[in-house]
């Protein structure tokens, strides 16, 4: 029996108001043409039209979209690979170590994760930059997909893989043909949060960053910390707009395979 | 066979060696690191401190070095009162904010458990989706409504609620307003995980023995929520106490944060030793409840959850 009454409308409907309230009231401001971003001046994208000759905001994007496809994928292959350990393999030595590496990322203070990967790079002598930030974050957004896969493996019929075995399939063909299609709706809705992380980061980014890699996260930061500005407000909603429409496709390509229980879980898995 | 055998767990190993060697090498060398540096003294150079260990000098080397291993930074952390209302502030904050955060965040899940069925997955949908926008944009989106002539004073005044527009931003009222929106999804789904599981003829039977609605709420569902609470309060009280951004941008600069504090220490004093000591003393506050959520994590993981 399943009545949904007024006090559960009531606390969701307000709980919902909350989380969107200020970020649509954001992505209205971005169209606002007065430059005062406290007065409403009419309807205008002169903020976008501003935004295509702002070299140095568009060299920030593309250094971002670089790293956090460049971590993505590298986080997708460790962190598939640590799951697979973690569920298949039992216990081993060093199994308690290497979960607390696994899981310590996923509540550690960014400040701290980011001081420790600095004073590494500084301490090896490498110049920092673009690669120091996509060794980090991959560091970073691993465990993440490590928990998504794991998640389904642990929900996986291992029968496929022993008839395929019985079948004289070897190990390394089964894993290519029957496990990896089987957890690829995993893979790809932990890539696309490993890639939203990234992007999403700036403490690690500010701690690990060198001359010429300043990342989208850091550039706004610093604008921000000057107050409002209109031009900020049409760069955030572009980045809204662009995880609106991945989000989008990845549950459609979901609901396309498995009536859509992959994209939930994937969802849940931050 | 035997062959197979061989070369499978050869396959194995590597699966496990190649994630294993990653987080050693740029997760816990890194944490030795600093520990290191906490200890060395402080110096006018690039990089500036002092390095503890020279590795060319062998073992007299590493016998002078110890020798030299210095707890002046641990000592400036707990003579200098900056340092301990910094972590007192983050603790407290990051104990306030994870309350109000079950106050909030078990209405939303009790009420998205008791959706009918087939909006759950939209309602899921619509509490996860906000928490994939960057962290920044949504912080920088309270700015635009917080600030002294931004959209909730002009509705206060509008509204005649007040006569001068009360600042809100450099409060600690921004402050815990930034963190409970932040951190709303993280507590609201593993409350929502265990309600969702609850078996509700519990309730039924409850109920049919003559138990008020609201008497069998206290004495069935919230105990059997418990586990999705604790979860949900460790992950989101560990990562607070250490938060930089949220205070940083809302917060007054009064009272830091101990993040704000690590961060100063960093970029703006350009004290490693002191920073790196912050950091060490920070993570030895968190790692109590660290090694709970693991626990919890591991117990959930074997129940398949």
């Amino acid at each position: 029996m399943r009545r949904a009454s007024w006090f559960n409308i009531g606390s969701l409907a307000l709980g919902l108001a909350f989380l969107y309230l200020p970020i649509v009231i954001l992505v209205i401001y971005s169209f606002n043409a007065s430059r005062l971003v406290t007065v409403w001046g009419g309807w205008s994208i002169r903020w976008y039209a501003e935004l295509i000759d702002d070299r140095a905001m568009l060299e920030s994007a593309w250094v971002t979209l670089r790293i956090a496809f460049l971590s993505a994928s590298a986080a997708t292959v460790l962190g598939t690979l640590a799951a697979l350990a973690l569920v298949r393999f039992g216990r081993f030595r060093g199994r308690v170590l290497f979960s607390g590496m696994i899981y310590a990322p996923l509540v550690m203070p960014e400040v701290i994760t980011g001081l420790a990967l600095l004073l590494l790079f500084v301490a090896i002598d490498i110049d920092r930059g673009f690669w120091t930030i996509a060794i980090a974050h991959t560091t970073l957004i691993t465990c993440f997909v490590t928990v998504v896969v794991q998640s389904r493996l642990l929900t996986f019929d291992t029968t496929l893989e022993e008839a395929a075995m019985n079948l004289g399939c070897p190990p390394v063909k089964t894993f290519l043909t029957v496990t990896l299609p089987l957890i690829a709706p995993a893979l790809v809705s932990g890539w696309m949060l490993a890639f939203t992380l990234s992007l999403d980061d700036l403490v690690v980014a500010s701690f690990t960053t060198g001359p010429g890699a300043t990342t989208l996260p850091i550039r706004i930061y610093s604008e921000v910390r000057l107050g409002v500005k209109p031009e900020i407000n049409a760069v955030c909603t572009i980045l809204i707009a662009l995880v609106a429409i991945g989000i989008a496709s990845a549950s459609l390509l979901a609901k396309f395979h498995h009536g859509g229980r992959g994209a939930m879980a994937g969802l849940a898995g931050r | 066979m035997s062959k197979l055998e061989a070369q499978r767990s050869w396959g194995e190993r590597l699966i496990l060696l190649v994630p294993y060697l990653w987080l050693a090498a740029f997760f816990l060398v890194p944490f030795l690191i600093v520990l290191k540096i906490s200890l060395s003294h402080t110096a006018v150079a690039q990089p500036p401190y002092t390095p503890v260990f020279d590795v060319a000098a062998g073992w007299s080397g590493v016998i002078r070095a110890l020798s030299t291993l210095s707890l002046e930074n641990y000592a400036l952390l707990g003579s200098d009162s900056l340092y301990l209302a910094s972590y007192i502030k983050s603790l407290e904050i990051a104990a306030g904010s994870t309350l109000l955060l079950l106050l909030i965040g078990f209405p939303i899940a009790y009420g998205m458990a008791r959706a009918p069925r087939r909006w759950q997955p939209v309602v899921f949908v619509l509490v996860v989706l906000p928490f994939w926008t960057s962290f920044l944009i949504r912080i920088y989106a309270w700015i635009n409504i917080l600030q002294r002539d931004g959209l909730l004073n002009q509705l206060l005044l509008a509204l005649r609620i007040v006569d001068e527009p009360p600042a809100w931003l450099s409060t600690d009222t921004a402050v815990y307003l930034g963190i409970v929106y932040s951190y709303l999804p993280f507590m609201v789904l593993p409350i929502y995980a265990t309600l969702e599981k609850m078996d509700e003829t519990l309730l039924e039977a409850a109920a049919d023995l003559g138990c008020p609605n609201w008497k069998a709420f206290w004495l069935v569902t919230l105990p059997l929520s418990r586990p999705g609470m604790v979860a949900g309060a460790l992950l989101c009280f560990i990562p607070i106490v250490g938060e930089f951004v949220i205070p940083d941008l809302l917060g007054s600069s009064q009272t830091m944060m101990i993040g704000q504090t690590l961060w100063a220490e960093f970029f703006a004093n350009r004290d490693w030793p002191v920073a790196s000591a912050v950091a060490v003393v920070l993570l030895c506050l968190l790692v109590m409840p660290i090694v709970i959520y693991e626990q919890v994590q591991t117990r959930d993981l074997a129940r398949g959850g």
